[in-house]
């Protein structure tokens, strides 16, 4: 017998969890994905004070130096043209994670708008537009986006934009089929009777359940997204000297790595373990949200 | 069956016009070509563009003039390589890079199948975890990494395999087939693990088990068909991915392949050679992944009724 | 499984069967008489008429040869085609002797017609040939080109008799034997022309493998683009007998690192460059190997000065003075290159340029540079600096742009293109800034100085300047050497003062050569008549 609404009160019920406590909770049990997640917080605080930490210019040259190794003044090392790799390192992260993110926030607005659209009208313009998906991603996108850099010169603006018309593509098919499903559930069919608009519909209801999945496709889409730009760069198409980003790192330390490994390695690791973090806090964020999805 | 070959030929028609037409005006759009008025060139060259390239002619017209030779299988002459055709430099170089992306697609699915199987069979064990590991690796390795990573070991610090060429000297197509396939490996490992882990947890593999079959030919007879299937339709968006990424292994293994070709085209401005190679390798993907899904609803036929991909 | 094991094993067996490297091409070439050759960029094309690089011309004197050769050593001009030659008139009138067993590799003897034929072809407007200017030496050559006459009769150069050429010369030249070795005044085969186009189009059919005919050592075998050129042993050719070497195999390999690779696993004999970063390395363990010579040519950044601000020649002469030239060539060419403020290499066949009104001063430059309207570089337009890809290229690209940003503040775009690319922008007078290179074609200084002649075909870059012009036309006539060099420091000042280009380093001549290349000697002009070389081991 309980004495006292206080003594009541003390004992220690479960808490009941909402889904994404819940979700939260089975993250946080994976290692590697939490791993993954302090990694990339890591990287991103160092691109955003990357202004204040570096200790040099990262245009500085020092034609004297040259390359030279590790040391105390350069703690990665000195490019040919003397210039500190671990400044290089940390202004190409920025804009490498830069273009990451604001790629798959271009392909992250116009996916969901068109998957959302077509997936809750349904019927005749569901079909068109998504028609219109199939259509374009048969496309090559790699050799247009070689093309239209070509034809419209090599800006970082295009850049965002070009990879981001890509990859909509897919997020748009996710969140279609994800809406599909939601309308027909029955408190979608509720809010409809008890008068609610369909934007406030689709705001209240769709939307936060379609995050789900999109949030695990955004952390897959930003390390391919990254990787597109490396490619890019490392073919002499994405960022122009003086400005460096990763792609253009690695492809300047592959020219001179028998003689000077750490403009190579550096890098190197810089984007493996960036690409690593996304892959598993992705994997991790998919096994989270949803323990019964398959793998891949 | 058919309809569905018919279905999805009628569906990469509209997809072909648009690439053509897409590249062609946007390549006409660039700044700095013949085709921008603004040149100052001496009379005999100005009089040999207009005449090879029918530039006075208003651009519908050159349109469908370039669609014309399109059907005769003419891309033009080469805008900066003036005494060849891009028909000739593309003869050139795709069978190279077509050789280059068949050994691909060998090595990948050679490794990446029996990675994903050893890891499907016992899975959550060291035979799962540590192909599971060197796969994600490849992924997040890009070849522009891998390919020198390779070249300094293998041909630079061990000096077994030469660092460039392709057919040059014996052995120096081994280096980049591997750098482009491994990516494709690790996807193809991953993809395989997924498909033979859902077939393997099925009650008729089971039943199989508990009648004594041996587990290699439960995999062969019951599991391959079903379990390869995630994999058969991978392969279209992969060729895909080949023939892109063999832009980066011919650069850096310097293969005369038409992926090289295409980003030095690129590079200089060679309008038609970049609209020629583009329409080309447009066409070959497309049916490319026509073949592939072809090829999985052959495998399972169920995939024909939804028309959505997942 | 086992299944799955044994197609495994065989897939691996095929692939580790190439691992049984064989023999290298040095080691099978130096056997065979087989010489593998790095030659740099793609050609644009074997015509000599229409080309004007230095990966052409190695493969071009394989195939051809002029009236003139030279002597591997010493560069003194030797018969090639010409077996012998009259000098009269007070060295305006030249009378060649064509051998008798010269000929054409269908069978066809070699005559005086072909050179006629060959020099009107050169200098026919039409042709746009950049080097049609070095045959301005010749009578009504000049005008011929221009147009201003066109009948070719006209032109100094006339046939005898089927051997016997005889040309007449505007004015005593000094150099024009040497000039006879260059290979725009090459005789081409008229009938081949013919049959592939107009004698004046350029880029026909005619240099392909099976069409192309010649009277050089060697015969075009074999052009796969961006893979391979082969040559083999011309029987027909006149002095064959003494021509050791069976096949030359040249490698467009545009990136050197992979070229310095190529050579390391004895896949080439000798390479077209080096990667920078690798000469002190190569020095230390491998002297035996690298070669380092005086080299007679000039890197350099050329304007155009059509494109404004830079056709004001002060803003020119701030962009050069705000290079640090002594520094580029210590830390970033690493080659023993000397630091250019004159066109002319120091020493060009005892020629000496007087001091340059350039130096390196960066105030000096930032006044010139405020006094022309941009102060501290305010207002400044982004310029494109364009260049043929190339890791050297780039790097000094990179550290010029860095070094006109600290000292001028003004913003430089990059743009590196392909060979030929790049050669059709600067033909067109595409492009802003463009790197750029001039190797000596005969060891004089006019063949630095003529290049900017108004109009000249190698000029490119719109400059233009009378008094430039009579200088230059008159040491075409001085007969004393002295004069003459004094003549042409006159003019080299009118160029450093207006400064259309800007010279940044005098070249050495950077290569590595396996030991078994034999009867190749560096010269200033880095020229190897193939028929002199040939392969064997060392003793």
């Amino acid at each position: 017998m309980i004495d006292s609404l206080k003594e009541y009160q003390n004992l220690n019920f479960e808490q009941g969890r909402s889904l994404w406590q819940d979700a939260w909770y089975r993250l946080n049990k994976n290692k590697l994905a939490m791993l993954g997640l302090y990694l990339i917080i890591f990287f991103v605080v160092v691109s955003i004070l990357t202004p204040w930490l570096a200790p040099y210019g990262y245009e500085t040259q020092n034609l004297a130096l040259g390359a030279s190794a590790p040391s105390a003044q350069h703690w990665l090392g000195t490019d040919i043209h003397g210039r500190d790799l671990m400044t290089r390192l940390m202004y190409g992260g920025r804009i490498s994670l830069m273009v990451g993110f604001a790629a798959t926030a271009v392909s992250l607005f116009i996916g969901v708008l068109w998957g959302t659209i077509a997936g809750y009208i349904g019927g005749l313009t569901d079909t068109i537009m998504m028609r219109i998906v199939d259509i374009l991603y048969a496309l090559p996108f790699m050799i247009f986006i070689i093309l239209l850099m070509v034809v419209f010169g090599r800006s970082l603006l295009l850049l965002f934009l070009a990879i981001g018309l890509i990859e909509w593509l897919t997020m748009a098919r996710i969140v279609r089929t994800q809406v599909l499903t939601l309308r027909k559930q029955e408190f979608v069919s509720a809010a409809v009777v008890t008068g609610l608009r369909h934007w406030q519909i689709i705001r209240r209801h769709v939307i936060p359940n379609v995050l789900g999945p999109v949030i695990v496709y955004i952390t897959l889409t930003i390390p391919s997204v990254m990787l597109l730009e490396a490619f890019l760069s490392f073919l002499g198409l994405g960022i122009q000297p003086p400005q460096s980003s990763w792609g253009v790192l690695i492809s300047g330390g592959v020219e001179t790595m028998e003689e000077y490994p750490w403009l190579l390695v550096f890098p190197g690791l810089a984007l493996s373990l960036t690409l690593f973090a996304l892959n598993f806090l992705g994997d991790g964020l998919r096994d989270a949200l949803d323990p019964r999805a398959t793998r891949d | 069956m058919l309809r569905f070959f018919v279905g999805r030929l009628l569906q990469s028609i509209p997809v072909i016009f648009i690439v053509i037409t897409a590249t062609f005006f946007l390549v006409r759009a660039a700044p700095g070509g013949p085709f921008d008025a603004e040149k100052t060139l001496s009379p005999e060259v100005i009089e040999r563009l207009n005449e090879r390239y029918n530039l006075d002619a208003p651009i519908y017209e050159q349109y469908f003039d370039y669609l014309g030779h399109l059907a005769q299988g003419d891309f033009g002459p080469s805008f900066r390589y003036t005494n060849r055709t891009v028909t000739e430099m593309i003869y050139a170089g795709l069978p190279i890079t077509f050789e280059l992306a068949i050994y691909a697609i060998m090595i990948a699915l050679v490794i990446g199948i029996s990675a994903g199987m050893l890891a499907a069979i016992k899975p959550n064990s060291a035979q799962d975890y540590i192909p599971m590991s060197l796969a994600m690796t490849g992924i997040c390795m890009p070849s522009f990494l891998l390919g020198p990573l390779l070249v300094l070991v293998f041909g630079i610090w061990l000096q077994w395999l030469p660092v460039s060429g392709w057919g040059y000297s014996p052995g120096d197509k081994i280096l980049p087939a591997i750098t482009l396939g491994s990516t494709y490996a690790a996807y193809i490992a991953r993809l395989t693990r997924g498909g033979m882990l859902e077939i393997l947890s099925q009650d008729y593999i089971r039943t199989a088990k508990a009648k004594g079959l041996p587990m290699a030919k439960i995999i062969i007879r019951h599991a391959l068909r079903g379990g390869l299937s995630p994999v058969v339709a991978f392969l279209g968006p992969a060729i895909a991915g080949l023939l892109a990424g063999s832009f980066v292994v011919e650069t850096i293994f310097q293969i005369p392949g038409l992926g090289r070709f295409y980003v030095q085209a690129a590079f200089n401005r060679d309008y038609t050679m970049i609209l020629g190679t583009t329409i080309l390798l447009s066409c070959l993907i497309v049916l490319l992944n026509m073949l592939s899904d072809l090829l999985a609803v052959w495998l399972n036929p169920r995939l024909a009724l939804s028309n959505e991909k997942n | 499984m086992p299944n799955k094991i044994v197609c495994l094993s065989l897939t691996l067996s095929l692939f580790l069967s190439g691992c049984d490297l064989g023999p290298s091409n040095v080691e099978s070439g130096t056997r065979d008489q087989v010489l593998h050759l790095g030659n740099g960029t793609e050609p644009k094309d074997l015509d000599p008429h229409s080309v004007t690089g230095v990966p052409e011309h190695n493969i071009i004197s394989a195939l051809f040869e002029g009236l003139v050769t030279v002597n591997p050593k010493t560069l003194a001009p030797e018969p090639g085609i010409a077996a012998s030659w009259n000098i009269e008139n007070n060295g305006k009138r030249y009378t060649f002797a064509i051998r008798d067993n010269a000929k054409w590799s269908n069978g066809d003897p070699v005559t005086a017609d072909d050179f006629v034929w060959s020099w009107k072809r050169m200098l026919l407007p039409a042709m746009a040939s950049e080097y049609a200017y070095q045959l301005f030496t010749v009578k009504n050559a000049k005008q011929f080109n221009h147009g201003d006459i066109t009948d070719f009769n006209q032109v100094g150069v006339k046939a005898l008799n089927a051997k016997t050429l005889q040309v007449d010369l505007e004015n005593p030249t000094p150099y024009f034997l040497s000039l006879l070795a260059h290979y725009s005044t090459y005789a081409v085969h008229p009938p081949t022309i013919l049959k592939f186009g107009a004698i004046d189009e350029a880029g026909t059919l005619w240099t392909r493998p099976g069409n192309f005919v010649g009277n050089g050592p060697f015969l075009l075998d074999e052009w796969r683009l961006n893979y391979i050129i082969r040559v083999s042993k011309n029987p027909l050719y006149w002095d064959s007998e003494n021509v050791q070497l069976n096949e030359i195999v040249f490698y467009p390999i545009d990136q050197v690192q992979t070229e310095e690779r190529m050579f390391k696993t004895g896949a080439l004999h000798a390479t077209s460059s080096i990667p920078v970063d690798k000469i002190a390395v190569y020095q230390q363990k491998d002297p035996e190997k690298i070669s380092i010579d005086p080299y007679l040519g000039t890197y350099y950044y050329r304007i155009n000065i059509n494109v404004k601000p830079l056709d004001n020649p002060n803003i020119r002469k701030a962009l050069s003075m705000a290079i640090n030239r002594e520094l580029l060539v210590s830390s970033i060419t690493k080659g023993g290159q000397l630091a250019a403020y004159t066109f002319t290499p120091p020493n060009t066949q005892g020629y000496y340029a007087a001091t340059s009104p350039i130096t390196f001063d960066i105030a000096a430059a930032r006044e010139l540079l405020s006094e022309a309207g941009f102060p501290n570089g305010e207002g400044f337009p982004e310029i494109e600096l364009t260049y043929n890809t190339s890791d050297g290229h780039r790097r000094i690209a990179v550290a010029i742009q860095q070094m006109w940003k600290d000292a001028l503040n003004i913003d430089i775009r990059l743009s590196n293109q392909d060979w030929k690319v790049y050669l059709s922008r600067i033909q067109s007078m595409d492009y802003s800034i463009a790197r750029a290179a001039w190797i000596g074609d005969y060891p004089d200084p006019n063949t630095f100085l003529d290049m900017f002649i108004s109009g000249g075909g190698n000029n490119q870059t719109g400059w233009s300047n009378a008094e430039y012009d009579r200088l230059i036309a008159l040491a075409a006539s001085q007969t004393n050497q002295q004069q003459r060099y004094r003549t042409f420091q006159q003019a080299e000042a009118i160029l450093m003062d207006e400064s259309p280009i800007i010279p940044i380093y005098t070249y050495t001549r950077v290569l590595l050569k396996h030991p078994q290349l034999q009867g190749w000697y560096p010269n200033i002009l880095d020229q190897h008549p193939y028929k002199h070389v040939y392969l064997q081991e060392p003793k």
